[in-house]
């Protein structure tokens, strides 16, 4: 078994002239919580995409769940689940519909997609809502429903995008439980987020400036570093540094 | 003359009720944050107060004028710029500006000096079209646009969701120094830092007002003892916390847990003992005073 659910070694995206992603390089532990910050425009969405597949580095190497960056973005895939505030499950289908939709996707076995659907609810307490529709959902149930769904076909890792941007203190913290467990049963957690306190439930940290990686650690060593009581202070010492302002 | 008056609102969609009896005032010059869930009802409250819906029962006014009778005046006398990114995305950052002027009857000369410290970040982007700048500048453009013809009350819903704790410091700035120039500031935010750089909060929960007080009268009445604990492995400490029969309620907070306990005469040695005989390391246990969060936290319980 490897050892990195994430490995990537000098990774580069330019777009024309504009250089978004600068010859990163990082490693994510399996079973790792690591939180990817950096401010809007550093270039995480963009080194986001290629992690997951959806793009190609200029240059580099890399594996995401032992498959190759460059050659084998299918597999990638189908290893990995995603999850945004932005876009995470569809309100005009059911709450089984979309487990059943999504299950599909990522090539759940046919056969298995009902015992566990099954399972899902209960686990969840949803069985009562199986046939509601999603867009009548409170947000926090929708957003338990959402990270269920992006983890339903067990994948090496989960990304997961600003999950809890626009969200209340007390549905901050339900999610943030839900993926402390998901972590203990062993997936991976790829995290951005601009809270800083969900910086210190992460094991590791990165902070990106204007497409760099400026610093690496976990959160204790970070603050012990920069001589700051918080990831706060941290993430100001870095990001204002940034030039670039798009 | 309060700058905004809420009597009694209420408002509902179908059988959802969006807001059940409201009243508050905003103070002219007053910086004044509304805080709770998606879905707590502050979007319809803008709505209602920007004369965009009417509410089912009760009043409201904004500088004096009725929102139903005097909408009008409402209207030319207000900023408003709504959670969701609602320029001219295929129009450049001067036109969105000059259209938004001209609609007011105004320029974007003319009201410069309000917007200045905020429109220089963006003016080099002046021919950039809107959908195409970053979330930061998006909001930049956004508050400049809802300032071009120099409101007296300035409604912001949601300005910072999704906009980095750089960006954000930066708004928060600019919302101090618009307070300076006498205008009166109406925000929603879920984060809980901004709630505390208000002049008053209200917390808001399914369509409720929970409480409204100063930063500091809210943190003076959370009433109880309020403990940090860290140790080693603080996924499992939580529910070890919990277990515990003498806490009341624990929950995450950055890098420490926070716990209420049932009893003030709650000793530490012996939970210290506990956490200790179930292996934990590093264990460290304080009591500290409560922040805004902690309050909302305990409010929502409820």
């Amino acid at each position: 078994m490897m050892e990195y659910a994430i490995d990537v070694n000098n990774l580069t995206k330019k777009f024309g002239n504009f250089t978004a992603v600068d010859n990163i390089s990082f490693n994510v532990k399996r079973g790792e919580i690591f939180g990817f910050l950096g401010a809007n425009g550093a270039g995480k969405t963009t080194a986001m995409r290629i992690l997951c597949g959806l793009s190609f580095p200029t240059s580099g190497k890399g594996t995401v769940a032992g498959y190759d960056i460059a050659t084998q973005s299918e597999n990638i895939k189908k290893s990995i689940g995603y999850m945004s505030q932005k876009f995470s499950l569809y309100d005009d289908l059911k709450v089984w519909e979309n487990i059943r939709l999504f299950a599909g996707i990522y090539g759940v076995p046919e056969k298995e997609i009902e015992p566990r659907t099954e399972e899902l609810l209960k686990t969840l307490d949803f069985t009562s809502e199986r046939n509601s529709l999603v867009s009548k959902l409170p947000l926090g149930w929708k957003q338990k429903l959402a990270f269920s769904v992006a983890i339903f076909h067990n994948p090496c890792i989960v990304f997961l995008d600003e999950p809890t941007g626009g969200v209340d203190p007390e549905t901050r913290r339900q999610f943030w439980e839900m993926i402390y467990e998901a972590s203990d049963r062993g997936i991976t957690v790829f995290v951005t987020t601009h809270y800083m306190d969900e910086a210190e439930y992460c094991d590791r940290v990165s902070i990106m400036v204007d497409g760099k990686i400026e610093a690496l650690d976990t959160p204790l060593n970070l603050k012990n570093k920069f001589r700051v009581n918080s990831m706060e202070e941290v993430f100001y010492l870095l990001a204002r540094k940034a030039t670039r302002n798009e | 003359m309060s700058a905004i008056e809420i009597n009694n609102i209420s408002k509902t969609y179908g059988t959802t009720t969006a807001l059940d009896n409201i009243s508050f005032n905003v103070k002219e010059g007053e910086l004044f944050g509304l805080i709770g869930a998606d879905g707590a009802g502050k979007t319809t409250l803008f709505r209602i107060l920007t004369t965009l819906i009417l509410a089912d029962k009760g009043s409201a006014s904004v500088n004096g004028f009725d929102v139903i009778s005097q909408y009008k005046s409402i209207r030319n006398d207000v900023g408003y710029m709504p959670g969701r990114f609602s320029l001219y995305g295929d129009m450049t950052v001067k036109e969105n500006l000059d259209f938004f002027a001209s609609v007011f009857g105004t320029t974007l000369e003319q009201n410069r000096d309000l917007i200045e410290d905020i429109y220089c970040q963006i003016e080099p982007f002046n021919n950039r079209r809107s959908a195409k700048l970053s979330g930061g500048m998006k909001q930049k453009l956004a508050l400049c646009c809802a300032l071009i013809h120099k409101p007296s009350v300035l409604f912001l819903d949601e300005p910072t969701t999704g906009v980095d704790p750089v960006s954000r410091k930066e708004f928060w700035e600019m919302l101090h120094k618009l307070k300076k120039k006498g205008i009166s500031i109406l925000t929603s935010t879920p984060y809980m830092d901004e709630a505390g750089q208000c002049d008053r909060i209200a917390f808001i929960k399914q369509g409720k007002i929970l409480t409204i007080d100063t930063p500091a009268g809210i943190i003076d009445s959370f009433g109880e003892p309020l403990f940090a604990v860290s140790a080693n492995n603080m996924h499992t400490l939580l529910k070890a916390v919990r277990e515990y029969p003498e806490v009341k309620n624990c929950y995450t907070f950055g890098e420490y847990h926070h716990f209420t306990v049932r009893d003030v005469k709650f000793k530490k040695a012996g939970f210290l003992s506990y956490l200790g005989s179930l292996g934990y390391e590093n264990i460290s246990i304080n009591q500290i005073t409560a922040t805004v969060e902690d309050c909302y936290l305990k409010l929502s319980e409820l």
